[in-house]
């Protein structure tokens, strides 16, 4: 029994580490020492950094092996990404929590009262929360996927209300909370729905069950419901329609670094369920050309399935783009670019295995690095001690903050995918993939709307370099801790180093995703099956 | 290879230094960055050994980028890439110098752009890896918008937002159509390669249907940048609202990126496309002329009136290229060269009176013979080039464009049929007829004539720089080397064409074939046939 688990616990050190990490963090943050208080973000930090070291050490593949997961390989590279955009967030966010409360201490206006502090279990939660979506990688059955997906999300109602220091936190924090739990029923329906059709909780034997039913007469309707149910409940972590409503409204009223970081991590732990999910369902007909040289035709996920996720893409990425050119408020329309840009993601998820996937996981990568640069250029700047909201905080930021003028235009620029920024590499490779699932469809449909986006992503460039300054945009002040502006930098250059280091990258996910079983053909799992039930 | 990187990558180097540097210097660091590009060309262009033979292509396979995706850094000219790209590096220091009375504000931002736009350009043109080429291609977009956003007229911002977008969205198109043919040689050999041969031959491949959609996409894209009417808008605003160096890299060097995409992509790629929508191509190309001269006509501002006579000059451009035979296609690349020489130099003169009197309205300022000899010597020389006046560089190149397209007849005996003819010779020449008209009543207006000029001796007094009434040393130096380039190319302009004329025929070589195929598919007028083509091609 213990040599049995025991290559499953190391696979999970990067989450111990995480996980004594926010312990620690927890405690220190009722310090009386104030130097204590203020290093906990650096603790976070380096929990995370130790995480990312962790991987290549622990996840071997005997161990990958021996702990009989679905796809062996994933956490390879799903996990030190994760954690790697943990840090940058975590740079985000530094002097935000509890911001008022440690600058009235150090005046001494007040004294440090242990119950009003929330900076130790903001950290916590904070790295609780990519534990859960590091967790996901190990998944093996439907619990720990319920598990762990919630530990993502959980900490973010906190985080949202916690975080900053407005009005709008609780009320952001509210409805993020309410629509996420709803979220959760419709998906833990789905895996009533899918355990009743394959009588098993777990992923290899749902896949065998599955595949057997493929075999048979297809996969029944009772499963393909539970999977569509699946499906949507996680399109709120995604952000993807039809649950990207709170979207806007969320991501406005949360404070801005927890904003940035909801648009990464819910969003890669969304995708990384999906990806377990779809690939207990496997896309088949991979091979695109056999041994005999014939091509043979590509037909991916099974029919329904494959056109609800089709409608979903196209839905998301046109209502989000359409939605970020009417925005007058930086934040919103960065939600709605989040929203457009989960809708080019599923198309990796269509395309399936393995170049959709390695393109999703690809993809996220330079949209984590992206997109954290825009809200660390945002989290970097106020105005009278009050975040940047609209467009007109921004104009003519170039003239006070030149620096982080410069990271909005990058990281605008690499959102609508202008080479040479990763952003543009991102979208290339989802293309390849999609034509390789012979979706020249999706395809058009992603170029059309990156064609939309670059309406309002040239307008989040154009504002702050070239628009005079209003009366409101005078008033834009540095926020006093340096960290978002370091980060807002280190994601800026991020997005054109990466990009000349594509091909390394690439090849990372490439490994990840292929050394996993995804591919489903029902005629060969099918028959080993069938003999052992 | 070493050279082209170094020519490429010069100007990045330079960029950083005028960033970092003081704010004194910049001009001069990017002066010495664009030369240091254009001697590294041009020493390669001196030892370049392919001048005459276009089978023999010097492509350098690069380090590989991104291997899963075939993505290469491999660089390699031929003959028309190196000379438009030579073009391109000639202009670079001369906008440079142009630009350094025009531009008092935020000088470092604008010479680290304009060098990064510089190394954008050449990379684009020296690309052998199709994504390579677009990111060249494509990054151009961002200084340009830059440049006119920040240091443009009084519309700049909807100027550069304008641009921006048209030449996103077409774009957009001819990455996927990129990506599509990569995927098809995916699809014939397993494994992905964006080499531009590589994708030349596999796409000629394809069935006709196909090219058909792929010439369309590509078509959308390139007939953007070019301008092609219908979507030629943004062009007369973006230049009318850039300063006087942005319009002309954006008229010489960045609309060359069009026909050259054409010429590179378009048309070798997809010659059965090429071949079935050739009539609609040129009869959009004639519009262009026609429709763009007649605005020219009545064109008051003089900068507008030499952007609408790009769009006239580029749509003969075109109609060479289209013509389809070996002499429209030399004539067509001849004349993208020649036009940016004679039309970049226009815009340089225009932006030195404009300096001078801040207006460029010609019913305000007039007869500056008098005032501006010097000036009023260069302008005329270059309207006269870009007439296309015998013995300066225009005409040989509109020569053969019309002559490629008066012999692209069904029975033509030049081995290269072809199905415009001499009609359309006949009405693109009248285009001509009216660049005569609209540019010469522009120098009768702005030349000769009574003497009119603004009382605006405020805006005079409040330039940084004031400038000697006629053209100062620094705007003598800027002007003679072209000057002596239009005057040289149109005298010789032999081994020029000698050397674009085996890159022309090695890009037409489909053509004869599938133009014949054409032919005998459609009978009834060319005109008629392009409606029943699509239907019918899509039923192959």
């Amino acid at each position: 029994m213990i040599e049995a688990m025991s290559p499953r616990l190391i696979l999970l050190a990067p989450e111990m580490i995480l996980f004594v990490a926010a312990v620690t963090v927890a405690i220190l943050g009722l310090s009386k020492n104030h130097g204590i208080r203020a290093s906990l973000p650096f603790i976070t930090c380096a929990a995370l950094i130790a995480s990312i070291a962790a991987v290549p050490l622990t996840w071997t593949n005997e161990n990958a092996q021996a702990a009989n997961l679905l796809l062996p390989t994933l956490g390879r590279f799903v996990k030190p990404l994760l954690a790697g955009v943990g840090v940058l967030l975590v740079l985000l966010s530094v002097g935000s929590v509890d911001r008022k409360m440690e600058e009235s201490v150090a005046r001494g206006r007040m004294a440090f009262d242990p119950q009003r502090v929330v900076r130790g279990e903001f950290y916590a939660f904070f790295l609780l929360s990519i534990m859960g979506a590091m967790l996901l990688c190990n998944a093996q059955d439907l619990i720990w996927l319920f598990l762990a997906i919630e530990l993502v999300s959980l900490p973010t109602y906190i985080m949202v209300a916690i975080g900053g220091s407005g009005n709008r936190n609780q009320e952001a924090a509210v409805k993020y909370f309410f629509l996420g739990a709803m979220s959760t029923a419709v998906f833990l329906y789905g895996f009533a729905l899918l355990y009743g059709s394959t009588g098993s909780l777990q992923f290899l034997e749902i896949r065998s069950a599955l595949a057997a039913q493929s075999a048979g007469s297809g996969i029944d309707t009772l499963a393909t419901i539970g999977i569509v149910l699946i499906l949507l409940g996680l399109c709120f972590k995604i952000t993807a329609v039809p649950m990207q409503f709170y979207a806007p409204d969320v991501y406005e009223g949360a404070p801005t670094h927890v904003t940035a970081f909801l648009a990464f991590v819910p969003k890669t732990a969304g995708f990384t369920a999906m990806v377990l999910i779809l690939s207990c369902v496997g896309w088949s007909g991979h091979t695109l050309i056999d041994t005999d040289g014939i091509r043979i035709p590509y037909t991916g996920l099974p029919t329904p399935i494959a056109a609800i996720l089709w409608m979903i893409a196209i839905l998301t990425m046109t209502l989000g783009n359409i939605g970020a050119l009417l925005q007058s408020s930086v934040k919103r329309m960065l939600a709605y670019s989040s929203v457009a840009h989960s809708g080019y993601l599923i198309l990796g998820l269509i395309a399936g295995a393995t170049a959709g996937i390695e393109a999703l996981y690809f993809y996220l990568l330079a949209y984590g690095v992206m997109t954290t640069a825009s809200f660390a250029a945002l989290a970097a700047i106020e105005r009278r001690g009050e975040e940047i909201n609209s467009f007109s905080d921004l104009a003519g930021l170039r003239l006070r903050h030149p620096v982080m003028a410069w990271m909005l235009a990058i990281s605008a620029a690499s959102l609508v995918g202008m080479p040479p920024f990763i952003g543009f590499f991102g979208k290339i490779y989802l293309f390849i993939a999609a034509f390789e699932a012979d979706q020249f469809g999706l395809v058009l449909a992603a170029v059309l709307n990156s064609a939309i986006s670059g309406l309002y992503y040239l307008k989040l460039a154009i504002v702050p370099l070239v628009a005079p300054p209003s009366a409101r945009s005078e008033e834009v002040t540095s926020v006093p801790s340096r960290w978002p502006f370091i980060a807002a930098v280190v994601c800026g250059v991020g997005t054109i180093f990466l990009s000349a280091i594509a091909g390394t990258l690439i090849g990372a996910a490439k490994s990840s995703a292929q050394a996993s079983p995804m591919v489903l053909t029902a005629s060969q799992e099918a028959l080993p099956t069938a003999s052992t039930h | 290879m070493l050279l082209i990187w170094t020519s490429i990558l010069f100007p990045i180097v330079a960029a950083f230094a005028v960033a970092i540097g003081p704010t004194k210097s910049a001009k001069w660091t990017a002066f010495a960055g664009t030369l240091a590009s254009l001697g590294a060309l041009t020493i390669f262009a001196w030892n370049f050994p392919a001048w005459h033979n276009a089978e023999h292509f010097p492509k350098t396979t690069g380090p590989s980028w991104i291997p899963h995706a075939g993505i290469t850094f491999s660089v390699g000219f031929d003959t028309v890439s190196l000379l438009l790209a030579l073009l391109s590096a000639f202009l670079m220091p001369l906008c440079i110098v142009g630009s350094f009375s025009a531009i008092t504000e935020r000088t470092k931002e604008y010479y680290g752009w304009f060098l990064v736009l510089g190394s954008s350009i050449i990379l684009a043109f020296a690309a052998r890896d199709a994504i390579l080429f677009y990111i060249g291609y494509e990054f151009t977009l961002v200084p340009m918008t830059l440049i006119i956003a920040i240091y443009g007229g009084t519309e700049r911002r909807v100027a550069a937002v304008k641009m921006f977008l048209y030449t996103f969205l077409g774009s957009m198109f001819m990455l996927a159509t990129l990506i599509y043919i990569g995927w098809e040689h995916r699809l014939a050999v397993g494994a992905w390669d964006f080499d531009i041969d590589t994708l030349t031959k596999t796409a000629t491949r394809l069935p006709s249907s196909t090219q058909y959609w792929v010439f369309a996409a590509f078509m959308v894209g390139f007939a953007v940048k070019v301008p092609l009417f219908p979507l030629h808008t943004w062009l007369p605003l973006a230049h009318d609202q850039a300063p006087t160096a942005g319009s002309v890299i954006l008229a010489s060097a960045m609309l060359k990126l069009g026909t050259y995409g054409n010429y590179r992509f378009a048309l070798p790629m997809a010659p059965a496309g090429g071949a079935d929508l050739m009539s609609f191509v040129a009869v959009l190309a004639i519009i262009a002329i026609i429709y763009a001269s007649l605005i020219c006509w009545v064109q008051t501002d003089a900068k507008k009136l030499i952007a609408y006579s790009s769009v006239a000059h580029l749509g003969l451009c075109m109609l060479g290229l289209f013509a389809l035979n070996p002499v429209g296609a030399e004539g067509a690349v001849f004349y993208m060269v020649n036009h940016g020489l004679s039309t970049g130099a226009l815009f340089l003169c225009i932006g030195m009176f404009y300096e001078r009197y801040h207006t460029k309205d010609t019913d305000v300022v007039g007869g500056l013979a008098k005032r501006m000899p010097v000036w009023a010597s260069f302008m005329v020389l270059f309207t006269l080039a870009s007439i296309g006046l015998p013995g300066l560089n225009g005409f040989v190149g509109e020569f053969l464009c019309l002559g490629g397209t008066f012999i692209s007849e069904h029975d033509g005996q030049t081995g290269y049929p072809g199905v415009l003819g001499p009609w359309y010779a006949v009405v693109a020449g009248l285009g001509l007829i009216f660049a005569a008209m609209y540019l010469l009543i522009l120098l009768g207006k702005l030349v000769w004539g009574p003497l009119r000029e603004p009382h605006d001796d405020a805006a005079h007094a409040t330039s940084a720089i004031r400038l000697p009434q006629d053209l100062c040393f620094r705007e003598i130096a800027i002007l003679t080397p072209l000057a002596v380039a239009c005057i040289w190319l149109g005298f010789q302009p032999k081994p020029m064409l000698d050397a674009i004329a085996p890159c022309a025929e090695r890009m037409l070589a489909n053509y004869p074939k599938e133009v014949e195929r054409y032919m005998s598919q459609s009978a009834g007028t060319p005109l008629a046939s392009i409606n029943g083509k699509t239907s019918e091609s899509r039923g192959e």
